[in-house]
């Protein structure tokens, strides 16, 4: 009993950290949808969201204390973040991946992992390597109810990350830009044909995916602290959740980011692998999925890809 | 009235003039047929006026403005819908999901494009704009005679049928000007006679046509006006009649004649 109340404690603090996953994983996803390609700066821009976030919530704190102030602050953090790590975004794509459009796959490829060098180095220039705290906006303290506690701040990145998703997907199913942008993915010329902006669609989806990103980034960071490679690990599972879901695959990217969430938060304590070795689950994840699925969970025909 | 013209339009591909200095132009309502051996520049003079391609020097005008080096999405809003040698539809969509899709900027408003108020309306709106755009869809297979393959997927169509596809969609965004490049290529006679019953029809909407075909008893046969290329040149424009009597067409059809 007293250990199915752990694993159920377990499943608990996945879901909330493969929430996370999939809010990151969606930025892969889409881009690898319409591009053809890994954007693997995107790691980086969820460090950057974390710090502009962390900048801007401890400048509005500065003006005053009060409980309310502080949930507010922090929320008016996070919507500035999102807006500025979009802009991001769209300025890289802008700058350091269209210009490579027309050349080989792996151009693109090798440019993203040099704005991710760029992106770090830049951080660890502008403010240090050492790790800084992401205060709570709120008392922390567990809430417990059959022996499960559940922390105002898992809530918090449930809440926030399942809000983001239904909006993403309301987006994408229902509206006129979502139909452009999933025609253009399953065909850049022939939508361009249509009517469609094609190089508008793009910008758009990378502002998309560096927002959720963002988003991604500051409810992290409670977790993890802040700093210049806070992206990288992170952004490798997220990219790895990505694969595991189908790659493309919007819906994918969601299930693929919660299930490797709870698989790495039960896998570790149930075949007991040390805390330091804890990383290596998502890994062996990936490779049982790509023996047994390559195309990942909701690959190949999905029809609802970005 | 000239609903298109191209003035001293070249298209030069490194050392290769692929368009050279062509004056081409189209009389509204007509259907008019650009000829000329393999290699003469037809489907690069298309690609050209449907913003596919840029040229190097020279302008088009459309329906009284300058389009010369626009995207080909802005083209396309402006009333120039085309189809392809080789097929370009969205195979994993339906048949009637590739007409919505030509559909898709003329039902409802662009929220990038459209005024704000629209576009909210649009989405409110959005079940009632989908049904309307299933309708109109369905009419445009109707006008083909494809309606009872609307639900099956785009690839799984036979071929010739997969050409009428593609017309119906261009046809669905209510082009003032439709560009058929080779609507007959790998069509049996029997295909190919829908089709030029199809191209009359179209035509008779008052949608003016421009096609490459080298297809010569359907281009005589439903041509109003003929403009042939060779080497990237004009060499010729006039009536079917006209055309085939012309001397220089038939040289470069069949080469000098030995004297």
């Amino acid at each position: 009993m007293a250990t199915l109340t752990l694993y159920i404690q377990y499943i608990v603090n996945g879901l909330t950290l493969g929430a996370i996953y999939s809010l990151i994983a969606l930025g892969y996803t889409m881009v690898y949808g319409i591009l053809k390609f890994i954007n693997f700066a995107h790691g980086d821009i969820l460090m950057v969201g974390a710090f502009i976030g962390l900048v801007v919530y401890q400048a509005l704190l500065g003006t005053s204390a009060s409980p309310v102030w502080m949930v507010a602050a922090f929320f008016i953090a996070m919507i500035v973040s999102m807006v500025l790590c979009a802009l991001l975004g769209m300025f890289i794509e802008r700058v350091a991946y269209k210009p490579l459009r027309n050349a080989n796959r792996l151009a693109p490829l090798l440019s993203a992992i040099g704005v991710s060098f760029i992106l770090s180095n830049g951080a660890a220039w502008i403010f240090g390597t050492q790790s800084r705290r992401f205060p709570y906006p709120f008392d922390n303290t567990p809430i417990t109810f059959f022996g499960i506690s559940i922390t105002p701040h898992q809530i918090l990145m449930l809440v926030v990350s399942i809000s983001m998703m239904l909006l993403l997907a309301f987006f994408v199913n229902k509206t006129k830009m979502g139909k452009a942008m999933r025609a253009t993915s399953l065909d850049q010329p022939t939508s361009a044909l249509m009517g469609i902006n094609v190089n508008r669609v793009i910008s758009l989806t990378f502002a998309i995916g560096s927002a959720l990103a963002a988003v991604g980034g500051i409810l992290a960071a409670f977790d993890f602290r802040v700093y210049p490679s806070m992206g990288t690990m992170t952004g490798l599972k997220a990219f790895v959740a990505a694969v595991i879901g189908g790659i493309g695959s919007i819906p994918g990217a969601m299930i693929g980011g919660i299930l490797l969430g709870i698989l790495e938060a039960v896998g570790a304590p149930l075949l007991h692998i040390p805390n330091g070795l804890k990383d290596t689950v998502a890994f062996a994840v990936l490779i049982i999925v790509l023996l047994l699925r390559p195309e990942g969970i909701l690959g190949k025909n999905e029809r609802e890809k970005v | 009235m000239k609903i298109l013209t191209t003035d001293h339009l070249t298209r030069e591909f490194g050392g290769v003039i692929a368009v050279n200095d062509v004056n081409f132009s189209v009389e509204q309502g007509l259907v008019t047929g650009l000829i000329g051996p393999n290699g003469a520049g037809k489907t690069t003079l298309f690609n050209q006026i449907t913003g596919v391609d840029k040229p190097t020097r020279g302008t088009i005008t459309f329906d009284g403005k300058d389009i010369t080096g626009l995207p080909a999405w802005k083209v396309s809003r402006l009333g120039i819908a085309r189809t392809f040698q080789n097929i370009r539809l969205y195979k994993e969509l339906t048949v009637v999901e590739n007409v919505m899709m030509g559909l898709h900027f003329k039902v409802g408003k662009d929220p990038f494009h459209g005024r704000f108020l629209q576009a909210v309306k649009s989405y409110v709106f959005a079940q009632r704009e989908n049904r309307e755009m299933y309708e109109r869809a369905m009419e445009w297979l109707h006008f083909f005679g494809i309606e009872s393959h609307a639900q099956d997927f785009a690839r799984s169509l036979p071929y010739g049928m997969q050409r009428e596809l593609e017309i119906a969609r261009a046809l669905a965004a209510d082009p003032k000007l439709l560009f058929l490049d080779e609507p007959a290529a790998g069509m049996n006679p029997a295909e190919t006679a829908h089709l030029m019953d199809v191209v009359d029809k179209i035509r008779s909407l008052g949608v003016t046509v421009v096609l490459i075909e080298h297809d010569m008893k359907l281009v005589m046969n439903i041509c109003d006006q003929i403009t042939v290329l060779n080497f990237g040149t004009k060499i010729a424009e006039g009536t079917p009649q006209a055309i085939k009597q012309n001397k220089d067409v038939i040289e470069a059809y069949l080469g000098k004649e030995e004297e």
